[in-house]
């Protein structure tokens, strides 16, 4: 219960602190202080009626004191005494009110001059409230280095002067792209691997971005990806192993998710909303629709396209098109793009070329997905493949041999031209 | 709060390569940016060959002809900027970089006091 407060209240009550300190290590380190106290006061006095104005005017109070040492810093006690009046803890009741400046902290650690992974790290350190340990698992990154990012961007925010507040409207487009990044970053972390619950953080984050901006259809459209996502997380996995979309079981589907992912899809839509995260929901909403409109889909891809030019839309677009045009025309697709790093490419070919029983090349794409997967379950799921178009007969053996050399070959040809290999 | 703009070159890489209106266009530019009552001091280098390197040897300092980084990339100039925050520091670097036909402008912020005032 009081885990719940604090991980709902830490971020507000951080970026009011961070407002007036001007120091996202010092508010940290206050607002910490004031939650440990409340940790070991609560459970004896009870929760106070407004958690968030108490633990404010504490970890005020705690700032003051620290300030106090230091005489130069008068101007700043007397902005602190401003953040939340002249209330003591004890005073503290509904009526106090605090500044929300969670949407200047947002915009301040997803600044672009900080490297993408301190923008993620800092992100759910200051809005997610979640410990650094926690970050590190996250992210399979030792402590200490994860631990060093932290501190490093903190500095940098601090040294460089990169300024606490939403941007200015001709910068806020871009700025804005670069939150949303962030937070679908960090679900994608937490989609692929389900370490620490990562999908869970970021869809908070993208709740608590779209009650800042509920006008913001990017924002909006994000959210909506995000739920509609992770509305099938319980049916994605069979006792460990990958379920593909057609085979779930839509009673594990989670109906409130996608009734909430809906209604957002629908307002970003109502606020013409065209971009990216907007299409991006919008073909997870025509996905999760039965029979799939796959015309539709393919369309939304290519407009996709057009704003991010990915070579994965195209791939994308190339399923699409299996359905509508059948496998050939989709590998022709796909034959265009340049994803040989990509194991999702390898796998989705092997896929087209299955259905065209050409199960020698089918074989040798699934085993470079193979080669490049990482999760125990997607390597099960193509071994499981593999093991299905395993050669039978003569000609089975013939084919798959005179493929395999000549791949082999291609191979090392390829190398050789790389200048791997040597003499 | 002051920034030094950096302004980095490359080697072979010189507004020469513009036509006489982007140059025009350019001179322009920086003189308006230069002009502005937030900006300066700032610092135009000679060519890196000219420089000279005092360096610390076993037996006192001794010195090397050319530059302390031997490298294709060189510092040209340096701007000083008096800026509310980063943003608007990057801002004014963005204004003469998108005239450069390249090269790059490295944003720092300046440390005011004196190394006895840390």
């Amino acid at each position: 219960m009081l885990d719940e407060v604090f991980r709902a209240e830490w971020g507000r009550v951080l970026a009011a602190l961070v407002g007036v300190l001007g120091d996202i290590e010092l508010a940290e380190d206050v607002a910490q202080e004031a939650f440990v106290t409340a940790a070991e006061r609560w459970p004896k006095d009870g929760v106070p009626a407004n958690p968030a104005g108490w633990l404010v005017v504490t970890a005020r109070n705690r700032a003051i004191d620290r300030i106090r040492r230091d005489r130069t810093h008068a101007q700043k006690i007397e902005e602190l005494r401003w953040l939340t009046g002249e209330t003591t803890e004890e005073a503290v009741d509904v009526e106090t009110t605090f500044p929300d400046e969670r949407l200047e902290l947002i915009f301040t650690c997803c600044h672009p001059a900080l490297a993408p992974e301190s923008q993620v790290a800092l992100t759910l350190r200051t809005l997610g409230g979640l410990s650094t340990e926690e970050i590190a698992r996250g992210f399979l990154v030792p402590f200490e280095t994860m631990s060093k990012r932290l501190t490093r961007a903190k500095h940098k925010i601090r040294d460089a002067g990169i300024p606490f507040a939403v941007p200015p409207d001709h910068l806020l487009p871009e700025r804005l792209d670069a939150v949303l990044a962030v937070i679908y970053l960090i679900f994608n972390e937490g989609w692929g691997g389900g370490r620490v619950d990562l999908a869970s953080e970021a869809i908070r984050l993208g709740r608590a971005l779209v009650e800042l901006m509920p006008d913001e259809a990017e924002a909006l459209g994000l959210m909506a990806l995000m739920l509609l996502n992770d509305s099938r997380r319980a049916a994605r996995f069979m006792e460990g192993e990958l379920v593909l979309l057609d085979d779930q079981d839509r009673s594990l589907w989670d109906e409130t998710q996608i009734v909430e992912g809906r209604a957002l899809l629908a307002r970003a839509l109502a606020l013409q909303g065209n971009g990216p995260f907007v299409i991006q929901a919008a073909i997870a909403d025509l996905h999760m629709e039965q029979p799939r409109d796959w015309r539709e889909i393919a369309l939304l891809y290519e407009m996709l396209f057009r704003h991010t030019e990915s070579p994965i839309v195209e791939m994308n677009r190339a399923v699409a098109v299996a359905e509508t045009d059948g496998p050939e025309a989709a590998l022709e697709v796909l034959d265009t793009l340049s994803l040989d790093d990509y194991r999702y490419y390898h796998s989705t070919r092997a896929d087209f070329l299955r259905r065209l029983r050409r199960n020698a090349e089918a074989r040798i794409a699934y085993a470079r997905a193979l080669a490049l997967t990482q999760t125990d379950p997607e390597r099960r799921f193509l071994e499981g493949r593999l093991l299905e178009l395993a050669p039978r007969t003569r000609e089975d053996w013939d084919e798959f041999w005179t493929y395999t050399l000549s791949e082999l070959k291609e191979r090392v040809e390829r190398k050789a031209a790389e200048g791997e290999l040597g003499d | 709060m002051k920034y030094a703009l950096l302004i980095y070159n490359r080697e072979g890489c010189t507004s020469k390569e513009m036509t006489d209106d982007e140059r025009r266009r350019f001179v322009e530019v920086v003189d308006e940016v230069l002009a502005r009552p937030n900006v300066g001091p700032w610092v135009r280098l000679g060519e890196t060959e000219s420089a000279t390197t005092v360096r610390q040897g076993e037996r006192g300092t001794f010195l090397t002809d050319g530059p302390f980084v031997d490298s294709k990339e060189f510092i040209a100039g340096l701007i000083v900027v008096d800026a509310a925050n980063l943003d608007q520091a990057l801002a004014v670097a963005a204004e003469l970089q998108e005239l450069r036909t390249g090269g790059a402008i490295e944003v720092r912020p300046m440390r005011e006091a004196r190394p006895s005032e840390d």
